[in-house]
């Protein structure tokens, strides 16, 4: 019986790690990636200077207003007095919760104002106007 | 020779030549599907209900905006791009606390039909100022 000669082509990456690298490749990612859930409504911020960035996209909800006052939180169209409810429900599930008010420029200050004045009833205190970098 | 490979039985093989073909896969797709757009904005921390606290009125600074845009600071009235100007000297002349923040209070008051823009503008100005203590008072005018 012969054997073949040896092996040529012996010098070989070991690939037992092959798994873990692509493990911990999928982990990181998967710990990093946040889908997005939904769209919003049309609007266009108003630019300010002293923009910050808001660090943990985890905490964040989002409550739309357009410049026809419509109103929107999770992709649906709600009336103001509905607002404390559903921040209320979501604060109680993360009390980090900050509030990223995505208002259009155009919007006049007596529906900010009211919608303030829920988040208020809600305990959600935190919040973060959104705005475009000047 | 299929024969021959199964007697050393250690060395069995899983091909790696793909290996970084599967990487970059994952790599592209993750790439595609995280957003990487941070939210930004300016951070406000509301005050709590029913919590209303007597401040002395010489450290309050009064910002009036009305409908039309119109401001006012201290019933003087100002144009957005000296408002900064103007509230830097008004945190100079309060002085600082003992943590090092402005003693200075600044109030700002709008009309219902002002425009969250121009609250916007005049709310950045009196950030970079470098005011603190911020208070949002209830808007004038009917619901």
């Amino acid at each position: 019986m012969k054997f073949k000669a040896k092996n040529k082509a012996g010098a070989e990456i070991p690939q037992a790690s092959l798994p873990d690298i692509i493990f911990m490749l999928l982990m990181f990612f998967m710990v990093c990636t946040v889908f997005k859930e939904y769209q919003g409504l049309p609007i266009i911020p108003p630019a300010a200077r002293s923009t910050e960035k808001i660090e943990t996209k985890r905490n964040i909800t989002y409550v739309w207003a357009d410049r026809n006052n419509r109103i929107s939180i999770d992709d649906k169209i709600i009336t103001i007095k509905n607002i404390s409810a559903i921040i209320g429900e979501k604060f109680a599930a993360n009390r980090r919760l900050i509030v990223s008010m995505k208002i259009d420029k155009e919007t006049k200050m007596g529906l900010v104002n009211d919608i303030q004045e829920q988040l208020r009833d809600a305990y959600a205190l935190r919040i973060s106007y959104a705005t475009r970098f000047k | 020779m299929f024969t021959d490979k199964k007697k050393k039985k250690g060395e069995s093989q899983i091909p790696t030549a793909s290996l970084p073909d599967i990487v970059f896969l994952l790599l592209i797709f993750f790439l595609v599907t995280t957003t990487i757009d941070l939210d930004k904005g300016i951070d406000l921390t509301l005050p709590e209900k029913g919590g209303e606290v007597k401040v002395r009125s010489e450290n309050i600074s009064n910002v009036l905006i009305n409908a039309t845009g119109q401001i006012l600071i201290d019933e003087e009235p100002v144009e957005v791009p000296s408002i900064r100007e103007v509230v830097e000297d008004k945190i100079q002349a309060r002085g600082f606390g003992a943590d090092g923040k402005p003693i200075l209070i600044v109030s700002i008051k709008t009309d219902r039909e002002t425009d969250y823009n121009t609250y916007i503008e005049v709310l950045d100005q009196i950030k970079l100022a470098g005011a603190t203590k911020i208070s949002i008072a209830e808007p004038e005018g009917k619901r």
